[in-house]
């Protein structure tokens, strides 16, 4: 197989694309890709204060490398789940990824800072550990953006994952969660910007830039996750993808643009009933926000060594 | 041929396949779903392999709960 662009040999088929691509090349595609989501969608504007949610994984560290190779300084913040080896581990390539680059990483510990670990606040809060550790990362990223004066939280999530989630809404038609999945959540009261700069690249282009792009990265699976319904989520639209490339595209980008519209008003209701958390002031339909109920309950259990 | 395998990690000794993509179909594996690093090289579908090459096959799918 050739690249598509200089006719050197191929090193990685996309076949979204139909196409095979150099290293070289496929380097500069992914540059292009991002460049492109971040013009399309108004993502960041040059100057910006940029934090972007590490996790040790080949997404989170491949646009920290993206951002940086695109002139944004972004610096990282990582948060310590207290999921044994593999948050070590994990914390270990983020921290090897930081001094790398000479960039700056922010460190929050769930267990040292807030008493309770991914599997505590599962517990406590009768929900899977998924959820758990979703909750506690979107309000850690969003309530340090805020308390240490950034702009905007990028995450890395990419076209797969933006798939598989839309795929679970629309099974479930979930219309608030429908009128919100964008790739640019825009700042509102209590809430920074968060955008996804990495949407027009999938799962396996991410792996092989990190490859490439000489990042080493946590491979292993979190020990939590197996059997998720997100996971089951993508193996499904992989299935289609096999035998039909670039449905996984046509699915998100459509909705975007031809669907989104529909169901921002629902979003908006949901919005609408937000206010303060009395516990920590971020924006919640009840008085205390969840990750704070969850923190009020799991906390002093592991105190008392019941977790 | 030497093939790594990961989640969970493994080895295996195999005669090598003409090609990596009748590698992958021999051990059930979606082509999508992976990289291909032969002696240290990613490498295509079509990439002939020897029985002197080490492979690694690299799950490519991460999920949970995302940042």
């Amino acid at each position: 197989m050739k690249c598509r662009r200089c006719r050197q040999p191929a090193v990685i088929d996309v076949r979204r694309h139909n196409a095979g691509f150099c290293a070289e090349c496929f380097l500069r595609l992914c540059r292009e890709q991002v460049r492109r989501a971040i013009d399309d969608f108004a993502m960041i504007r040059y100057g910006e204060r940029v934090l972007v949610a590490v996790s040790g994984g080949k997404d989170s560290l491949g646009l920290w490398h993206l951002l940086r190779q695109l002139g944004y300084p972004a610096d990282g913040l990582y948060i310590g789940l207290g999921i044994g080896a593999y948050s070590d581990e994990s914390r270990r390539f983020a921290r090897s990824f930081a001094s790398r680059e000479g960039a700056k990483l922010i460190e929050v510990d769930l267990p040292g800072d807030f008493g309770f670990d991914v599997a505590g606040g599962a517990r406590a809060a009768r929900r899977v550990p998924c959820s758990a550790c979703g909750l506690s990362k979107r309000h850690l990223f969003n309530s340090t953006a805020i308390d240490r004066g950034y702009d905007v939280v990028a995450t890395g999530h990419n076209l797969d994952d933006e798939a598989a989630v839309l795929f679970g809404n629309v099974l479930r038609w979930e219309t608030g969660y429908l009128g919100r999945q964008h790739p640019v959540l825009p700042e509102s009261p209590g809430f920074k910007r968060k955008v996804k700069p990495l949407v027009r690249l999938g799962e396996r282009e991410m792996a092989a830039y990190c490859f490439l792009a000489g990042i080493d990265y946590i491979i292993e699976e979190c020990p939590m996750a197996e059997g998720n319904r997100h996971l089951g989520y993508k193996a499904a639209l992989d299935s289609i993808e096999e035998r039909s490339p670039g449905t996984k595209a046509a699915f998100v980008f459509g909705f975007l643009e031809r669907a989104r519209d529909r169901f921002t008003g629902d979003a908006e209701e949901e919005r609408e009933d937000l206010a303060p958390c009395t516990g920590c002031g971020a924006p919640t339909p009840g008085a205390v926000c969840a990750f704070c109920r969850m923190q009020e309950r799991a906390a002093p259990a592991a105190r008392s060594g019941r977790t | 041929m030497l093939v790594l395998l990961r989640n969970p990690r493994r080895e295996l000794r195999i005669d090598a396949p003409p090609n990596v993509e009748a590698l992958l179909a021999g051990l059930d594996i979606a082509p999508e779903s992976v990289l291909v690093i032969c002696n240290d090289t990613l490498v295509t579908r079509d990439a002939r392999l020897s029985d002197s090459d080490v492979v690694e096959i690299r799950p490519v799918i991460s999920g949970g709960a995302h940042p």
